[in-house]
């Protein structure tokens, strides 16, 4: 017999629209949903390794003063978040929100300001 | 409230609040602060007037909600257009070819559907990108490979519509002639399967491609005939190794041989990825380190070619240069780099340099170290540095857009496409980016790349526009056509395929015309308008 795979829905994402980015408060869950839409929407651009281009466009604009890679920033906030994956900034394009939701955001925000200083 | 060019606003506003009751509020987008995320980010009219925008973008989640969508637009005649994951970036993105249309976000429809390894086939819906399935064949262990093309976050089915290109084996690398088997939902919301999909229970959808009668599936590929919310793809089994290794010669004439011996190798299937041919001396290597000073003060002065050639000799620098990629055990690749070796080896100097060689399946973590991942069959955004912000270009650019017409896979066709262009970038006084780099994604021809940055001031932008359309015409001058183009060109380009009075067009005008008697589907895709808008035909 062939192996034949049947899946129902591939993505992980999908959450409810309409939630403001600032009522999701930042607990454990929020936080591990942020890491996975991280990994399933930035990672490509903004992860480790020598072909992310966002991390490689960060090296190149901080020189190291600021870490390349997002998810060792201290200093985002949600705003900025917002403001960045709503409009994208020169080669990034924004992201609709059937791709990422606006609950998708706040946790991603969660995820991203967890250690914010 | 916008509305769509010529529709009352109370009609529209009737069609929303149904829209809403097929998908939901949630899934119905009228604000600028939401319809702004439909624009094209790589719109070369960027802050202009002709900037395409949506109406409205309403997103269904399944073929049913497609239907019943398809119906309403009909009987308001609202113009629709479907997009998959909306990143086709620097061919029109997310934004609709007639400015006024309602976006048809197919987004939601991410699943993947079936996944056959004994058969290597695969069933999607137009949401699933090509990172998704990669994720999931990684997830569960499957032995199979994808083949994907540069931005990882395409869609399968948008990509394969639009007749895109990846990097792996030649069955696979042409992503429209890889699939087998659509579901379309047509203009007036009835349903139709193609292949063996037509008949109740096929068990060989996703396996044998044509079915019973005509062969319509290419219809919908290019066009605006149908909204694609299946289709099935054939997939590459993981192969046991992969090897790589560079050819290198270095005078001039040695081109043509170089693609002779290519065109062999890529027919017999002995080299059967994509590659492209380079110029290390003359432009550098793709992804190279900038030029050595004696070389950029050569290249400074416009040097004969004798003069290159004896640089070439002296420095080790080739003329041009070629990698290949095999496929298979370790020992049948081996061989095929040998064999390789053999025949290049024919061409007086040839060098050879040795390049990756990997054994599978991978790690996560080895999968993730790799920095040429498209010949892996791993998806990556990778391609996107181009143009962005690195040392030596501090002021990223805000886009891109390619022009690429189809030339021979000859030397000669490869010189005299350069020689042509080179000329007439001079007459103009335009610089357009990169490098113009003969590129085999098809087995029989190769692309001429040109790229061009996006700017977010509007005269840049009009100059490059403006470039990109003498292109086109220079190109057809030579009979040399584009494979795919942004929305801004796609009259342009579909001008130039003019056999017989436009007798092309004129049929697939009569054909959307029986198809979609209201227009409402993607006006003006490549060059395609319905009758009451063909007078708006730029």
């Amino acid at each position: 017999m062939s192996k034949v795979w049947y899946c129902s829905t591939a993505l992980l994402l999908g959450a409810t629209l309409g939630v403001p980015i600032n009522a999701l408060p930042a607990d454990a869950a929020s936080v591990e949903k942020g890491k996975q839409v991280f990994q399933t929407w930035c990672e490509a651009c903004h992860g480790s390794g020598g072909d992310r281009p966002g991390t490689l466009g960060l090296e190149a604009k901080y020189g190291g003063k600021i870490p390349a890679r997002l998810e060792d920033r201290k200093d985002l906030t949600p705003d900025f978040i917002k403001l960045y994956v709503r409009n994208g900034f020169a080669m990034m394009a924004p992201f609709r929100k059937t791709e990422i939701s606006d609950a998708d955001l706040a946790a991603l925000s969660a995820y991203l300001t967890r250690t914010r200083k | 409230m916008r509305t769509p060019p010529g529709l009352a606003p109370e009609s529209f506003a009737d069609a929303l609040r149904e829209f809403e009751g097929i998908v939901g509020k949630n899934w119905v987008f009228t604000s600028d602060e939401d319809l702004h995320l439909y624009q094209d980010a790589y719109s070369p009219f960027w802050g202009e007037p002709e900037e395409r925008k949506a109406s409205a973008a309403v997103a269904p989640h399944s073929t049913e909600e497609v239907q019943a969508i398809m119906r309403v637009a009909n009987a308001h005649k609202i113009p629709i257009y479907p997009i998959s994951t909306g990143r086709n970036l620097g061919y029109g993105g997310a934004a609709p070819v007639y400015s006024g249309s309602v976006v048809l976000d197919l987004k939601r429809m991410n699943r993947i559907l079936e996944l056959n390894e004994r058969n290597a086939t695969c069933l999607v819906e137009p949401g699933v990108s090509y990172f998704d399935l990669y994720r999931h064949i990684r997830a569960n262990k499957l032995k199979l490979w994808i083949d994907c093309p540069d931005p990882g976050w395409g869609s399968l089915i948008g990509n394969a519509l639009e007749r895109g290109n990846g990097y792996t084996l030649a069955p696979y690398r042409d992503h429209w002639g890889a699939h087998a088997g659509m579901e379309v939902v047509l203009p007036d919301g009835d349903l139709v399967r193609t292949g063996m999909g037509a008949m109740p229970g096929a068990k060989t959808w996703q396996q044998f491609k044509y079915g019973y009668g005509p062969h319509l599936d290419g219809l919908f590929s290019q066009s605006n005939f149908g909204v694609v919310t299946k289709m099935g793809f054939w997939m590459m089994p993981e192969p046991e190794a992969f090897r790589s290794g560079t050819v290198m010669v270095y005078r001039y004439d040695d081109l043509f041989k170089l693609v002779d011996i290519l065109a062999y190798f890529e027919n017999l299937k002995v080299m059967s990825a994509t590659t492209r041919v380079e110029s290390p001396l003359l432009f550098g290597a793709f992804k190279a380190p900038p030029p050595s000073p004696e070389l950029a003060a050569l290249r400074a002065r416009h040097p004969s070619r004798e003069e290159y050639e004896s640089f070439a000799a002296k420095n080790d620098v080739p003329y041009w240069s070629v990698i290949l990629r095999f496929y298979g055990s370790p020992k049948v690749t081996a061989a095929h780099w040998e064999y390789a070796q053999e025949k290049f080896g024919t061409i007086a100097g040839a060098k050879f340099k040795d390049g990756d060689f990997y054994e599978f399946p991978l790690s996560d973590a080895a999968a993730n170290q790799i920095m040429d991942k498209a010949p892996l069959g791993i998806p990556s955004l990778e391609a996107f540095s181009m143009g962005g912000r690195t040392p030596t270009n501090p002021t990223p650019s805000n886009g891109h857009m390619w022009f690429s017409p189809i030339i021979p896979l000859s030397g000669e066709a490869v010189q005299e496409c350069e020689k042509v262009f080179r000329e007439a970038f001079k007459e103009w006084g335009v610089n357009p980016l990169g490098l113009p780099l003969p590129q085999l994604y098809h087995e029989r021809t190769f692309f001429q790349i040109y790229g061009f940055p996006i700017s977010h001031d509007a005269e840049t932008n009009r100059k490059n526009r403006e470039t990109f359309k003498r292109m086109i015409a220079l190109a057809a001058e030579h009979g040399w056509g584009e494979y795919r183009t942004a929305p801004a060109f796609m009259d342009a380009c579909a001008d130039t395929y003019s056999f017989n009075n436009h007798a092309l067009r004129r049929l697939q005008e009569k054909l959307k015309d029986a198809v979609d008697p209201n227009g409402i589907l993607s006006a003006g895709r490549y060059g395609i308008w319905p009758e009451h808008l063909r007078k708006t035909r730029s």
